[in-house]
């Protein structure tokens, strides 16, 4: 039986701005995660991805902040947990966070073993310095990062090196959930690579019991997630394994950013990219009805009557799609929509 | 796509080389590049961090001096002494730069920012309403209300809207070559097809020339008819689109294609 590692039910907070307003960033979502699986997590800039895997580590510092939903991590919700259990206990240990460009977050002026004594110390008190950095040496050289890091300044490295030193250090205490930030997207696509596939060994060695991956990138997501979930103005509109919502998208959504990708294979050249018209809804007060509607090219007059807010409607097999129409009706429509383009390049 | 650009050579280097540093700390960032572009072409330069793709484009822009070499623009030497001279120079070519959030004025407002363009051009002495009406046809080029934007400051805009704001003033120049430096490296998938239609709109309906460069493959497929290679400051391999992407020769190209993900491929990660 598989174990899951991490449950989230109905999570919601919100950003209290300087104006005392409130802009739900993560509105009622739910997940869960098994052991040895990747979940993906795609969606445009501003659709809450981020405060989503800073949520998770289960604590907030304002402007966030925690509205209601449970987390459990390993079988105990941590927003019940005091503050200092929860940063000695689980923070690191149990999972663990990659920021957005987390290369930078290392201080300039401390060698990389300093960081390494750092979370040590903190999680490990038991052992001896040597002893800390030879876990540390082992780690290394198991991810194929050459010794040399360890006596070396941040800014002597490069981009992928300060990268993978970054994922080294947050998975050092062998975490059982890994989140990931966009963990590749400052770098260029050999270093990518090379960050990828680290992370891909830490899961194969089980360094790592399971990881969420967030990015923008799908055909990144493609070859690293066993499933994927799409992310709109705060809130899941499909859910599905890494090839269905790829290869065969639901959701009107995730349609149009299928529709965005650019990738270098022959059929690129010929292809019309469709860029989604408009912006999404301002999170300070959300339209009632589909958040989506207003840019959605088959929206009707009841996607937004209906109802109050739609729900994350299941199809069967593990598939969610958060739509007021049937998976048949929207095919239909989508296959109009292609016939339709298929004869006006015809004519032109 | 062939038939869009014509054969009449518009920028030309000849075997440009730039070094930073001098004696044991020289560093080759650029290597004997040769390179033409035609009228109306779109050329792309790709290359990982690194492999001077950048220095490239200063020189190109006229920010850096080459050490050695020769450019031409239009058959003759650029000419770069004097600030007329340069005022020249950049009224035929501009660029669009990577980072959207350092390239304004913090303190200019977006209608001062859209006014100095047209100073660029010459037109100060045309009348509010004509410059207010050129400001508007910009911003509607790039899908911008204009109404509402012209008051604000660029720190209010998102990072979309920003590099969007760039295109519409590359569009109220409209020089003859624009160079665009990863435009699209920090805005997410959705913002970035419409940032390339416009790029597409501005060849199609002003007949610019067009100088892409990024370390995306799939946009430099996509978007270009010539691309470039570029490793460690040298061209190493440059051709059609579609030979220099399906049918690479060069084993760096091979490499590079490889790294990127693909949909319908298997991706190898070795380690």
């Amino acid at each position: 039986m598989t174990t899951k590692t991490l449950i989230v039910k109905n999570l919601k907070t919100y950003y209290k701005t300087r104006l005392k307003e409130k802009v739900c960033a993560v509105d009622d979502i739910s997940l869960e995660l098994e052991e040895g699986r990747v979940l993906g997590i795609a969606g445009e800039s501003g659709c809450g991805k981020s405060t989503l895997a800073l949520s998770l580590m289960g604590f907030y510092f304002p402007p966030l902040n925690f509205k209601s939903g449970t987390i459990e991590v390993d079988g105990v919700d941590i927003m019940k947990l005091p503050y200092e259990k929860l940063r000695t206990d689980y923070l690191g240990t149990k999972i663990a966070y990659i920021p957005q460009a987390a290369m930078n977050a290392l201080n300039p002026t401390l060698r990389i073993s300093n960081f390494v004594l750092d979370v040590l110390r903190e999680h490990r008190p038991d052992l001896t310095k040597e002893q800390m950095l030879n876990l540390a040496r082992e780690k290394f050289e198991f991810l194929h990062l050459p010794e040399r890091v360890l006596s070396a300044y941040p800014n002597e490295l490069s981009g992928g090196m300060k990268q993978r030193t970054v994922i080294a250090l947050s998975s050092m205490l062998n975490p059982k959930v890994l989140i990931a930030d966009e963990p590749s997207s400052a770098l260029d696509v050999t270093s990518q690579k090379i960050v990828i596939a680290m992370l891909k060994k830490m899961m194969d060695d089980q360094f790592v019991k399971s990881m969420i991956f967030i990015t923008h990138e799908l055909p990144l997501l493609r070859h690293v997630a066993d499933d994927i979930v799409i992310m709109y103005a705060g809130e899941f509109v499909e859910k599905g394994t890494a090839e269905e919502v790829i290869f065969d998208p639901i959701h009107p959504y995730s349609h149009a950013l299928m529709a965005s990708i650019i990738v270098p294979e022959e059929e690129m050249k010929s292809k019309q990219l469709c860029a989604i018209p408009g912006a999404p809804p301002n999170l300070k007060n959300v339209p009632p009805g589909c958040r989506f509607a207003d840019r959605c090219s088959f929206a009707e007059e009841r996607c937004k009557k209906e109802f109050e807010r739609i729900p994350l409607i299941h199809f069967g097999n593990g598939r969610y799609s958060r739509c007021i129409f049937s998976e048949s009706e929207l095919r239909e429509k989508y296959a109009k929509k292609a016939a339709k383009q298929h004869s006006e390049n015809y004519y032109e | 796509m062939n038939e869009i650009f014509s054969d009449q050579t518009l920028l030309e280097t000849r075997k440009v080389c730039k070094t930073f540093g001098s004696g044991k700390n020289a560093v080759n960032a650029v290597i004997d590049v040769d390179f033409q572009i035609h009228q109306g072409e779109i050329i792309s330069i790709v290359g990982t961090s690194g492999s001077g793709k950048t220095t490239l484009a200063k020189i190109l822009l006229g920010l850096l001096k080459e050490t050695s070499g020769e450019i031409l623009y239009k058959g003759k030497p650029r000419l770069l002494k004097s600030q007329k001279e340069r005022r020249a120079y950049w009224q035929n070519i501009q660029a669009i730069f990577q980072d959207p959030f350092s390239t304004f004025n913090q303190f200019f407002r977006v209608d001062k920012i859209l006014n100095d363009c047209l100073k660029l051009q010459g037109l100060e002495h045309i009348s509010q309403k004509e410059k207010t009406e050129k400001m508007q046809d910009a911003c509607k080029f790039v899908n911008l209300k204009y109404e509402e934007l012209y008051n604000k400051y660029p720190f209010e805009l998102s990072g979309g809207q920003m590099q969007r704001l760039m295109i519409a003033r590359i569009f109220m120049v409209k020089p003859n070559i624009l160079i665009a430096d990863e435009p699209t490296s920090m805005i997410d998938a959705c913002s970035r097809s419409t940032i390339l239609d416009m790029l597409m709109k501005l060849r199609e309906e002003e007949g610019m020339t067009i100088l892409f460069i990024t370390h995306d493959l799939g946009l430099a497929y996509y978007l270009s008819d010539t691309i470039y290679i570029m490793e460690s400051g040298r061209i190493v391999e440059k051709g059609p689109a579609e030979d220099v992407i399906l049918h690479p020769q060069d084993s760096y190209t091979k490499q590079l294609v490889s790294d990127v993900p693909k949909l319908h491929e298997e991706w190898v990660l070795s380690y």
